[in-house]
């Protein structure tokens, strides 16, 4: 079970590169990428454990199963590690590594210049430090600091400025990394002239530009108005504009999250599933979509906010609604691609070709079954954009359950699926504790499909999330299906799975850093077949990124121009709320 | 460029679902009349609301016509006034506009069971007008994080049968 797609490999694609990187891992042809990755995802993956095990806290709080480990007011700073850790450095870490990968890999070069990697890399660290210390200090009495704000940093909440200076100097540094990945395609474009943007390079530019667009709006709330406000410096916010602001960046950023499984799905899995992509052009209108599309919808997460036109919600209702085609192509083209695959390895049927495919292959099993749950998040998403029926289950704890689906399992399950796969590559050490690695994807699984399930029906019947105790004395909550206990249960059995699962991936991670190097086969092939209708097919101006990038910018300054305006008109602090606590 | 048949099927397919879905959401708005919250409830200062004529002192007013009322609520750390100490009373039969504001940090207004859902940001104030047809109890919850005893704000709200409901109880 090992390893089947290694003896089946069809011969059509059988070429020198796949024998040669049996013996050259990546980390022996670019030393220096390979290890800004490695530093990246060892970070990524300390930030996993310790929010994985804030989570099984929360998951055993709320549900009142067991309370002994903190008190309910102590449950909000955890909850705000757990968001913080999990969403932004677990995610984002891991990005910056496969990126780094991906741009070597892809243009076949080392990024320009070591040290400057490692002055992004180190930039975001110590932001990420920071921004945590001040996060867990509010669970330490004798610490003045505290940060009990959740992901969200609503103002006027306010945290210590520790919290937001770290926040920036994260965001500084992954504009960085971005911009050496960009240089390094400037200089591949130059000795390169006239030749298409290999695909993860395209990926890379893409995701990136719509990153660049997106931060401005958490960057002009941090800097300008939390940040300050936090140290004293202005007296008051408007909390509206800077909920605005946040959301500016608060959509987008899922699409950070989730552009590194795409990236993934896309170039990776159709050869861990025996065969190739079905489609290089339509990988890359996929990606113009979410460039495009990303940043003119924060109004969605605002469709219950005061102040804000219904004319706006509705704009950012359309563009959210059109943001489910590169989905659904996506959908469309990692099916066809695994089915393409399972064909070559002898798969038949209308179905059965699923039978076909290497589910005893972790990598591959951990991005199959992340798919198969983001179908089922997509379509709870569908609910969450339609702004009418968005008011049964808004704020209700259906909106985690969304969200453990979509960043829970489709990003961070795919992430450490790939992470089967890369890590060998990168480390030059063979996989150890496969094992483990083989039944982890399915213990995520099971323990998300129980735990989201039960969120989900929890919020239909109108129980709220980021809440400690959602137990009330005034009234009961009125399931319309199942029971209040059964789905506490669920989730409560559901989080604690996933915090095994969680423990599991970074055993095998842990073991495989600890490993020696060079004893044994990689046990992975690092070659990426080439797609089975290339870029050459394509029209060139697919790849003209600039002109993509002045179209989405057009489509922010249509959804968001007016009502910015219209907000910073009567004062940028008007009206003036007082920062709490103060 | 080739793209599959299959595939051209399937964007034709996914791009009407979507255009049906845009279109039950105008249907919704211009058809069955939902009214989104949005900017008509007009500002007020978050450290004194009832100075603004945008908001009265939180309780339960009489509307524009019969059968009509105004409630103004006001979400503050961790109470909502009216509704946490003493149940919110609206009649049976009747058309309600909540009006709510926030004087600290920012809230959640949700009503148990049903669509009225709102988010009591400070500075604004957000209007949701319902009908309540039958008598009946609902739970009022904050369903935005609010401070560390953000667990315990709730309340209730009461739709008494209309001879149950006295004037006096209007401000």
């Amino acid at each position: 079970m090992a390893h089947p797609h290694k003896s089946e490999q069809p011969q059509a694609y059988e070429s020198d590169t796949a024998q040669l990187s049996d013996r050259l891992a990546f980390v022996d042809k670019f030393p220096s990428a390979a290890r800004i990755t490695r530093l990246s995802m060892g970070v990524s993956f300390t930030a996993l454990t310790i929010g994985a095990l804030l989570g099984i806290v929360q998951a055993l709080h709320r549900t009142n199963v067991f309370r002994g480990v903190i008190s309910s007011a102590d449950y909000y700073s955890v909850l705000t590690g757990h968001g913080v850790l999990l969403a932004l450095f677990f995610t984002i870490f891991f990005l910056t590594g496969i990126f780094t990968w991906g741009t070597s890999r892809s243009l076949g070069r080392e990024l320009p210049s070591p040290r400057f990697s490692l002055v992004w890399f180190l930039l975001m660290l110590s932001g990420a430090v920071m921004t945590a210390t001040a996060i867990f200090g509010g669970l330490v009495g004798q610490i003045p600091f505290s940060a009990d704000v959740l992901y969200t940093f609503y103002a006027p909440l306010q945290a210590h400025p520790l919290f937001y200076a770290g926040l920036a100097a994260w965001l500084v540094g992954t504009w960085l990394a971005g911009a050496d990945w960009i240089r390094a395609y400037y200089h591949w474009r130059q000795d390169n002239p006239g030749e298409r943007i290999p695909l993860q390079m395209f990926m890379i530019l893409t995701t990136m530009l719509m990153w660049y667009i997106a931060t401005l709006g958490v960057a002009v709330e941090v800097v300008f108005f939390l940040l300050p406000l936090s140290l004293g410096l202005i007296e008051s916010v408007d909390p509206l504009l800077t909920r605005t602001l946040f959301w500016f960046f608060g959509h987008p950023v899922v699409y950070f999250w989730l552009m590194p499984a795409y990236f993934a799905w896309y170039t990776v899995l159709p050869k861990l599933s025996g065969g190739r992509l079905f489609s290089d052009p339509l990988a890359r209108v996929v990606f113009i979509l979410f460039l495009i599309l990303s940043t003119p919808v924060g109004f969605h997460h605002q469709y219950a906010d005061p102040g804000v036109p219904e004319g706006f919600k509705f704009i950012a209702m359309t563009n959210t609604m059109f943001l489910l085609l590169p989905s659904f192509l996506t959908a469309f083209t990692v099916v066809a691609s695994m089915e393409y695959g399972a064909r070559q390895r002898g798969g038949t049927g209308y179905l059965g070709w699923l039978k076909a495919l290497p589910w005893g292959n972790p990598a591959f099993a951990g991005c199959a079954l992340a798919g198969i749950m983001f179908a089922a998040g997509g379509f709870s998403g569908i609910i969450n954009a339609g702004m009418n029926i968005n008011s049964l289950i808004h704020n209700t704890l259906w909106v985690p359950g969304h969200f453990h689906l979509t960043v829970g399992t489709a990003s961070a399950l795919t992430m450490m699926a790939i992470s089967y796969w890369l890590y060998p590559q990168i480390t030059g050490k063979r996989l150890q504790f496969y094992g483990i690695a083989q039944v982890q994807p399915y213990v995520w699984f099971i323990g998300m499909g129980l735990m989201s399930n039960a969120m989900h029906r929890a919020g239909l019947a109108g129980v709220p999330r980021r809440t400690a105790e959602p137990q009330y004395q005034q009234f009961d909550f009125m399931p319309v299906l199942g029971s209040m206990l059964e789905m506490r249960l669920q989730i409560a059995i559901g989080g604690s799975l996933l915090t095994l699962g969680a423990v599991m991936f970074v055993l095998v991670m842990a073991g495989t850093w600890l490993a020696e190097r060079g004893r044994g086969r990689l046990r992975v092939d690092s070659h990426l077949p080439e797609p089975i209708s290339g870029p050459s097919d394509s029209p060139r101006v697919l790849d003209n990124v600039r002109l993509w990038f002045v179209i989405a910018v057009v489509l922010v300054v249509i959804a968001y121009g007016f009502p910015i305006y219209s907000m910073v008109a009567d004062g940028a602090l008007n009206p003036a709320a007082p920062p709490f606590p103060v | 460029m080739h793209v599959h048949r299959f595939e051209r099927l399937w964007l034709v397919a996914a791009l009407a679902m979507i255009v049906l879905f845009i279109g039950t959401v105008t249907y919704g708005a211009v058809g069955a009349g939902y009214g989104m919250v949005d900017d008509t409830g007009g500002q007020v200062d978050p450290t004194d609301a009832t100075a603004s004529e945008n908001f009265r002192e939180p309780g339960v007013y009489n509307g524009s016509e019969p059968g009509h009322y105004d409630v103004y609520i006001e979400a503050k750390q961790f109470l909502f006034v009216p509704g946490t100490s003493d149940p919110v009373r609206v009649p049976a039969n009747s058309t309600v506009t909540f009006h709510v504001t926030s004087t600290d940090v920012v809230h959640g207004f949700e009503v148990v069971g049903t669509n009225i859902n709102t988010m009591a940001v400070p500075g604004q104030v957000a209007t949701v007008t319902v009908e309540f047809d039958e008598p009946d109890e609902y739970g009022l919850v904050c369903n935005e994080y609010c401070g560390s005893g953000h667990h315990t704000m709730a309340g209730s709200l009461h739709v008494v049968p209309a001879a149950q409901f006295n004037q006096t109880e209007v401000n």
